[in-house]
This record gives structure tokens, sequence and C-alpha cells, in this order.
């Protein structure tokens, strides 16, 4: 073990390998530690996510030291016959090791008081082995340099997380959206599985590095499109797109609420990591429908997926949905990249691939800092629904503050980060112009106008979901007496909150490093023109131009400064508190809007893509003038469900029925099955 | 230097005409419906009395309804900074047409935090409502946007303003014309202006944009207001520069700057008188009407981007 560098900082990629090989024993420890204090519940709870920090840290730190010091690799041999395992932690991996470390010590410190709610109702030591196990299968994840170590890791954080989701397993729905969950990852497994070993076939090789450079020798056309699109779908199944979406709003709500984050936070953009790899490194891009194809399923993923987060009740649920949309998002720049790539545009390649990366880091961070603030307005109130909301802010206002600060990142509101990968993603797709073909001008035309009106719809998202949480007064009794956070719980928050704003403000000193992720893949480095450490420019034949860090320090300056310019104009005038208007009718939780009511214009406008259905009924007695009693419901269906998978369920239950025909249970039968069987294989295989 | 100062200049000039457009457009209203109204400098006057009134806060009320009127406020300063309006000169390297899409987001997602904050049903409606209007008019903005962004090869507006203006009529097309009108539409919906919503109504149930401001009174509604005085002003200006900027001062000499001048007051007298007549002649649309408008808006959006492509 060891690199093989020689360089004036050769300490630092010592320190990077031996970090890393730190984060792997100290996630480990951290289960073996939860096992052996099984009976002390507090002391299981402290070990266990003190030292799953530490190996986040660690974990952190090993990226840091990539970043500065260029790729680090070694190689062990576990099992003989299958040659050693490599290895490697190249700047692409790095960046994605960020993100789950940097969301993995924000859950962790979050953990520390959030999981003493389960003692006495669940097993506390089983939940702080399977956190530190879910930690390293990830990490693992995307260091491995090989199919083999690769599947057996990628399985390991499929079932740990399997697990963590059915954690809760007396709450309602949760077994079966684990179940479901379980499911859709193996269906995704055995495309993910066949597509890499098909191409380690072709490579002669399990190792990454070979197969990049061999599989796509030998392989025709139609074969690399086959091993695309199983690696779209199996990926895609994993992050949660349009059509094989439906675990992921099932799944991610149902965990507890820091797993929920490292899931939607960092789990799905593993599928983003290796689809990046599969694509790029292993089957190097050469036809542009895959690039139009991904890009044609992130729209409507994008679109659907906030449609549904907009109808949402549930608010891990619409959180959820929102990873859905982001996902899409992620899926429109990847797209984009990829037919830029196939078009051997790589500058523009590259600007659309830091675009996607961006988005995959800045998502990970406003959106597990949002499922950790569900997670505790959860735990205050005691319900998830909320229309039993409302009014939180005064009771929680940390929470409520470093909440909002997650909702201007997912709004992208500048100077937050999530407008910058928003700007770029814009930017790299009206850069389109300059391939000189109608189809791809359109497609991509339209993929800017569906990710436009994404944007402004998870706007009125989040205006939605902030309002109806925070804001306003309490709407049911659980609501009334909410209590401030745990101290861990906002710390955690405040970790991932702060980051949300640095990492929009710096957006100039963090694409550098993310530029040699995308150097990594595409061979071209953008970094140079694209920012300049003050401003970023794309040059689409004028330059344009954005400043996040002056923008910041002008917004950050003015509002004080007028806030104290006002106040003192024309003197200090009074300020009293007072009711708020009412029309001369009493306040109460039914004069305020709620979630239900505020979407309901926004739904009604979507409905055609969304067919849900509302019915109002009254007391039949009551005059039909005044009517009493008045009843609303509405529903959104569940169509992929509906019609996609019930069917193909139905299918295959059927043909299993019509199948046990055979099954009579008499040995005798079976005995002349197998007879039956050899003669026609001896027939056909003479 | 000159450039700079210049730009600071053209931005306060924009921050001081906001209430004097708003005035202009009630007089031309009050004249067109028989009236003789109050005079043009009337807003300044009513900024003025705001600004010495105390205040009332709902007892509901949090923090985002403290900082919403000068997140508001400051936003739309900044908005004006990179807006060309005679000389095309700004602080264009701040930020491009498509922050400027976002810094009106801002605004409107504080203001549509600040209407549900005290919990009133005017407020929730009104936050609602705006939801609607926004999700379907920001991405019109963004495509007419991305349309003259294709056109001139770039997302910064100076840019836009001089690669037009400096084209002569080359540009003039299906896509450029479509663009304009998309965001003509897009003016009077993110303005609250007829048919979209009335800002002279405090009937409830029609109101938009004043059933949010409801709950503001004093400063902070002084501060409301004069945001949407100057964001009305910025749209008004943007529709130009962005769209039809000939006249606009490209190089920094005094005939070129004078002209700019006058024809930049002509074309927001011009804008001003149009949405006084529409105010005039045409009643507010049923709400479940507006989708139409709207996603018509976006449709010519759409159109435009593609016309560039096709034709």
């Amino acid at each position: 073990m060891g690199p093989v560098r020689e360089g004036p900082k050769r300490w630092l990629v010592t320190l990077g390998t031996y970090s890393f090989a730190a984060t792997i024993t100290l996630g480990a420890l951290a289960t073996v530690a939860a096992l052996v204090t099984v009976r002390k519940e507090r002391l299981c709870i402290n070990l266990s996510f003190g030292l799953s920090a530490l190996a986040s840290l660690m974990g952190l730190l090993t990226s840091i030291s990539v970043f500065l010091e260029g790729s680090m690799s070694f190689e062990f041999t576990a099992i003989p016959f299958l040659g050693p395992f490599a290895v490697v932690i190249d700047p692409l991996a790095a960046l994605f090791l960020a993100a789950i470390s940097i969301v993995a010590l924000a859950a962790s410190i979050y953990s520390l008081g959030y999981v003493q709610q389960f003692i006495g109702r669940y097993s506390i030591a089983k939940f702080c082995a399977l956190f530190p196990l879910f930690l390293v299968s990830m990490v693992m994840v995307v260091a491995s340099s090989n199919v083999f170590l690769f599947l057996v890791f990628w399985e390991l954080m499929s079932l740990s997380s399997y697990l963590l989701v059915a954690y809760e397993h007396e709450e309602e729905g949760a077994a079966s959206a684990a179940w479901l969950y379980l499911v859709m990852a193996h269906l995704g497994t055995a495309c993910i599985a066949s597509c890499l070993l098909y191409l380690s076939l072709m490579a002669g090789s399990l190792d990454f590095h070979q197969i990049s450079l061999y599989a796509g020798q030998g392989m025709t056309e139609l074969a690399r499109s086959g091993a695309f699109l199983l690696a779209l779908i199996g990926f895609g199944a994993k992050a949660g797109i349009v059509p094989l979406h439906v675990w992921l709003p099932q799944a991610h709500p149902s965990a507890p609420s820091n797993v929920s984050a490292l899931m939607s936070g960092v789990m799905v953009k593993l599928a983003v990591y290796m689809l990046i790899r599969t694509a790029f490194q292993f089957l190097h891009v050469d036809l542009m429908w895959w690039g139009l194809l991904t890009l044609f399923v992130g729209s409507l993923t994008a679109l659907l997926g906030v449609l549904y987060a907009i109808a949402e009740k549930d608010i891990k649920r619409a959180l959820a949905f929102s990873t859905v949309e982001n996902v899409g998002i992620i899926f429109i720049a990847l797209g984009a990249a990829m037919v830029f790539y196939a078009q051997g545009m790589m500058q523009i390649a590259a600007l659309a691939l830091v675009a996607c990366l961006l988005h995959v880091l800045f998502h990970s961070l406003f959106k597990s800092l949002l499922f950790l603030g569900a997670g505790a307005v959860v735990h205050a109130t005691g319900t998830k629904d909320m229309e039993r909301m409302g009014g939180l802010g005064k009771g929680m206002r940390y929470t409520s503050i470093l909440f909002f600060i997650g909702v201007l990142s997912i709004s992208a509101i500048p100077p937050f980060n999530g407008f910058i990968s928003e700007w770029l993603i814009f930017q790299s797709l009206l850069l389109s112009y300059s391939i000189h073909d109608v189809t791809v001008n359109l497609l991509m035309a339209i993929a800017l106008g569906m990710l436009a009106l994404t944007g402004a719809l998870a706007a009125a998202c989040f205006v939605r979901i902030f309002g109806s949480v925070f804001l306003a007064r309490p709407r049911s009794e659980a609501a009334k007496h909410p209590r401030e956070s745990h101290r861990s719980l906002l710390l955690a928050m405040s970790i991932l909150a702060g980051l949300c704003l640095a990492t929009g403000v710096l957006a100039a000193q963090i694409i550098p490093m993310v530029d040699q992720a995308s150097t990594d893949v595409i061979g071209v480095s953008i970094a140079g023109q694209l920012t300049d450490g003050w401003v970023l420019e794309v040059d689409g034949g004028e330059v344009s131009s954005v400043s996040p860090i002056l923008l910041a320090g002008l917004l950050g300056l003015m509002i004080p400064f007028a806030f104290i310019l006002v106040r003192s104009w024309g003197g200090r005038t009074p300020r009293v508190k007072g009711k708020t208007w009412d029309c001369g009718t009493p306040l109460g939780p039914r004069n305020e809007y709620t979630p239900t009511g505020h979407s309901q214009p926004i739904l009604r406008v979507f409905n055609p893509f969304l067919r849900g259905e509302s019915s109002l009924s009254s007391d039949p007695t009551s005059s039909p003038y005044s009517r009493r009693g008045m009843t609303y419901s509405s529903s959104i269906p569940r169509l992929f469900e509906t019609y996609l998978y019930e069917p193909v369920a139905r299918t295959i239950l059927g043909v299993a029925r019509r199948a046990s025909i055979i099954q009579t249970g008499s040995v005798q039968r079976y005995l002349a099955y197998i007879f039956a069987a050899l003669i026609l294989l001896l027939l056909v295989f003479r | 230097m000159a450039d700079l100062v210049l730009a600071l200049i053209q931005t306060a000039a924009l921050l001081a005409l906001a209430p004097l457009l708003t005035g202009i457009i009630r007089k031309l209203k009050a004249w067109m419906q028989s009236r003789r109204g109050p005079p043009i400098y009337q807003p300044y006057l009513d900024l003025a009395k705001l600004m010495r009134k105390g205040s009332v806060v709902s007892e509901d009320s949090s923090w985002v309804t403290t900082i919403t009127p000068y997140v508001c406020l400051i936003s739309m300063v900044v908005a004006a900074l990179l807006v060309p309006a005679f000389v095309t000169e700004s602080l264009g390297f701040l930020g491009d047409l498509i922050v400027l899409v976002y810094l009106f987001a801002m605004t409107r997602f504080f203001t549509a935090l600040a209407a549900l904050d005290a919990g009133s049903t005017f407020g929730g409606m009104g936050s609602s409502r705006e939801m609607l209007v926004s999700s379907l008019i920001e991405p019109a903005i963004l495509l007419s946007f991305f349309t003259v962004a294709l056109l001139t090869g770039t997302t910064s507006l100076v840019s836009v303003t001089s690669v037009i203006a400096t084209s002569g009529a080359s540009l003039i097309g299906p896509a450029l014309l479509l663009a304009f009108a998309a965001f003509l539409i897009a003016v009077l919906a993110e303005n609250a202006r007829v048919p979209v919503d009335n800002p002279s109504t405090h009937l409830e149930l029609t109101m938009i944009h004043e059933a949010m401001l409801l709950e503001y009174s004093g400063k902070d509604l002084a501060l409301m207001e004069y945001s949407s005085m100057v964001k009305l002003t910025l749209f008004v200006t943007i529709a130009w520069s962005a769209f039809l900027p000939w006249g606009v001062a490209t190089e920094i000499t005094a005939p070129a700057l004078a002209l700019g001048v006058i024809v930049f007051l002509a074309k927001l007298l011009t804008l001003a008188v149009v949405i006084a007549v529409i105010e005039s002649s045409m009643a507010k649309l049923r709400l479940f009407r507006l989708p139409n408008l709207l996603t018509g808006a976006f449709m010519l959006a759409f159109l435009a981007v593609m016309s560039y492509f096709v034709l």
C-alpha cells in the first residue's frame, strides 16, 4: 500500500492515503463499537456517530489531498482468482467523496441528538451499526476501480439502506416502502451488473482502467448502445428518473431523517457518478442520441418531479419528489454534456459537465439540509403532514432560519449555491446554437423551456413548504408548542447552511476543483476560461458574466445599510404589535391558507399532466344556498403505478399462475420433468 | 471611470424616476376616464407620508415580515445597477439577464412568504395566486431573454443592447418581435397590471399583489410600494433595452447621450400610454382565465426561440 509519487508535497499524498484508510477503518470500527455496546444505548450512540463523524472528516481530508496533489491509488488482493482489486480516487471520485463526507459529517453530528428519540422504541444498536456500514459502502462505491469490488459495495449500499428505510417498521407504510425499494434497487442492479460484466468481458479484465482502454474496441454500435441503455436504466433506477422513480418518494421519506438526508443528498448522486464513468470513460459517448435521450428523460423527470412535489402534503415526501426534480436537472446537464461530447465540442461539453457536477454537489448540500430540517420539524410536532403544522418559526427560530437558507438555495435565489449551477446549466444549453442540426436545437430549446418552467415551479413549491410549516399560526394541537431542536441538530444544519451560502458566494473558487473532475472525464479544462476568481464568464460570441462574490457582497452590505438608513429616516416611528386583519371574523387556524389551498391554483392549471381529482360535498339536508357540513377532498393518482407498474406486475403474476399448473408437488412428476429437460438439452446441444 | 460614473448616474435616474412613472400612468388613466386625477408627483408625496407613519405589525408574524421590505428594496436597487437605460453602460459584470430574472424572483419569493406570515386569508390568497402567475410568466421571461441571447450571442444585458443597437435592422425578425410581444405580456403580469391584476383595487377577491401587502403599513409599506414602482420602471426599461434598444447612446459623447436620454424618456412615456390604454379599455381577467393569457406568453416566447433556429 502507498502511492509511488515523488514530489515536494509527497507527505500530502501519503496523508491522503492514510486518511482514506482511516475513513474505512473508523467506519468499520463504528459498526463494531455499536455491536459491542448494545446494552448501553447512549454510549452506543455517542461512540458510533462520533466515530462516523471522524470517518467523514478523514474522507474529506482524502478528497482535499486528491484535489491538491492528484489521484491516489493502491491495490490489494482479497480473492486470489479475481486478481488484485484496484482502489483509485481520481478527482471525479474525490468530488463525490467530498459530497459524501460533508453530508455524512453533518448527518453523524445530527444523529447524536436525533437518534435518542428511538431509545426504548427500536433497537439502537441496529441503527448505530447500519449507519456507518451505509457510509463505508458509499465511500467504497466511489473508490472502487474494479467491477467486482464495485458491485459488492453497490449491493452492500442498497442492502444497508434498505434496512435503514425499514428501521421504523412500526410506522405505517415503512415496510412496504422498503420492499418496493428493494425490488427496484435489484432491478437496477441487474441492469448495472449485466452492463458492467459485459463490458469487462469485452475488455478481458474487471479493472476499470482496462475497461476504459479496451472495452469499446471490439463492440459494434448496437452493442455499445445496448450497454449504454442498460446503464441508463440501471443507474436511472437508483437516481430516480421518471418512470423508474416510483420507489424514491416512498423510501426516502420512510427512512429516519438522517438517513433520508444521506439517501437523497448522496446516494442518488452515486448513480450519476457511475453513469458518467460508464458513458464517458467506458463507452466514450460516440453517439449523439444517447445524450439527447438523457436530456429528454431529464426534462420529463424535472417537470413531473416538481409538479408532484407541489401536490404533496407530507413534508418529507415533498422533499423526496423535489429530489426527483433535481435529478432531472442533473440529467439535463449530463445529457447536454454528452451531446456536445459526441459532437466533438469539448469546451462546451466540459462547461455542461462542470454545471452538472456543481449541481450534484450543491444539491447534496441543500437537500440534506432540508431533510435534516424536516426531521427536526417532524420530531417537534410528531407529524409529517404539513396541513397540521404552521407557526413553527416562533418556537423553532433557529431551525426555521437554517431551513430557510436551504429553501433559498434550492429555489436558486442568488447568491445561494442553487443559483450558480442553474446559471451554468442555462448557459451551456444556450451554447447549443453552435450545433447546426435543427432537431438537436429544438430538443435543447425544449429542455431550456422545461428547465425554466421547473425553476419557477420549484420556487412556488418551496414558498408553500416554508410558509405552511414555519409561518402564520399553528393549525393543530401538535404544532402549538414546538421546542427548539437539540444543539447537535442545529450544529449539523448550521454546517450545511453555511456551506450552501459559502459555495454560492465562492463559486469561482469551487469551480477549479470541480473542473479537475470534469477534466478527468472530458480531457479539457475549462476553469481558466470560466473564472478569474471574481466573475464567472461564458463566451458565446460575446461574453456573459455573473459575479457571485460581488453580488453577494452588494446584497450583504446594502440590506443592513438600508435597514439603518430607513429606520432613522424621518425620526423613529412607532412599531406596534396588533392583530392580523380579520374582517371581523375570529382568527383561527381556519382563516389561514393551508398547503392544499396554496397549491390548488397551480395544480388546477397543470391538471392535464397530473389527472388529479377533487370533490366537494355538503350535508344533503342543508339548504342549497347556504351549505353546511362541507367536505372537500382531492387526490393525485399515482399514474405510473396504475398504468405502468400494476399491469406489468399483473402480467407477471398471471404468467406465474399459469406456470404453476405443472407444479403438482409429486416427486415422480418432477423427475419426469428433469428427464425430459435432459433429453431436450441433449437433442439441442448434440 | 467615466463609464462607471455614467452607469451610477443612470441607476440613480432609474431609482428617482420610478415613482414619477407610476404617477404618469395614473394621470393618463385619469384623463382617459375623464377625471382630473392627482398630480404626477403624488407618489413621491405618498411615499414621504408613509415614511413618517408608524407601523402596525401582526403579532402572528415573524422575522420574515421584518426583513422582506429591505430585501425587496435592495434586490431592486441591485437590479437597477444592471439595466442600461439611455447609455450602454452598467455594472453588467455583476450579473446578466438570468441574474435579473432571479433578482425579480427573489423579490417575489420574499413577498409571497411575507404574505403568508401573518396568517390572514387575503395574504394566503395573494401568495398562492402570485405563485400561479409567476410559475407561468417567469419561464416566458426567461425564454424571451434567451431569444435575444441567441440572436446576440450573450446573456449580458449591456452587450445585448449594444449589439442590437449597432446592428441596424439586421436582427429584426420574427424571433425578436415574438420575444418582445411575450415580454410585454410579462410586463403587465409581473407588475400587477390589468388584465392580470388591478393595482388600484382594494376589493378583496380580485387582489393579487395588493393582497400580499395588506398587512404592511408605515415605513415597511413605503418600501414595498417603492420596490414595486422600481420594478415596473425596470421592466419597462428592459422591454426597450433588451428587444428594441435603438436610440440608446452606444458611445460616450454629448450628442449621443442627449439623444439617448430623450429617446429613453419617449420610450418610457410610450409604454406608460400603452399601459394606461390597456387599463382603461380592458377589464381584469377572471383568475382561471389568466393561465390562457400566461401560457400564451410562454408559447410566444417558445415560438421565438424556435423561430430563431428554424427560420
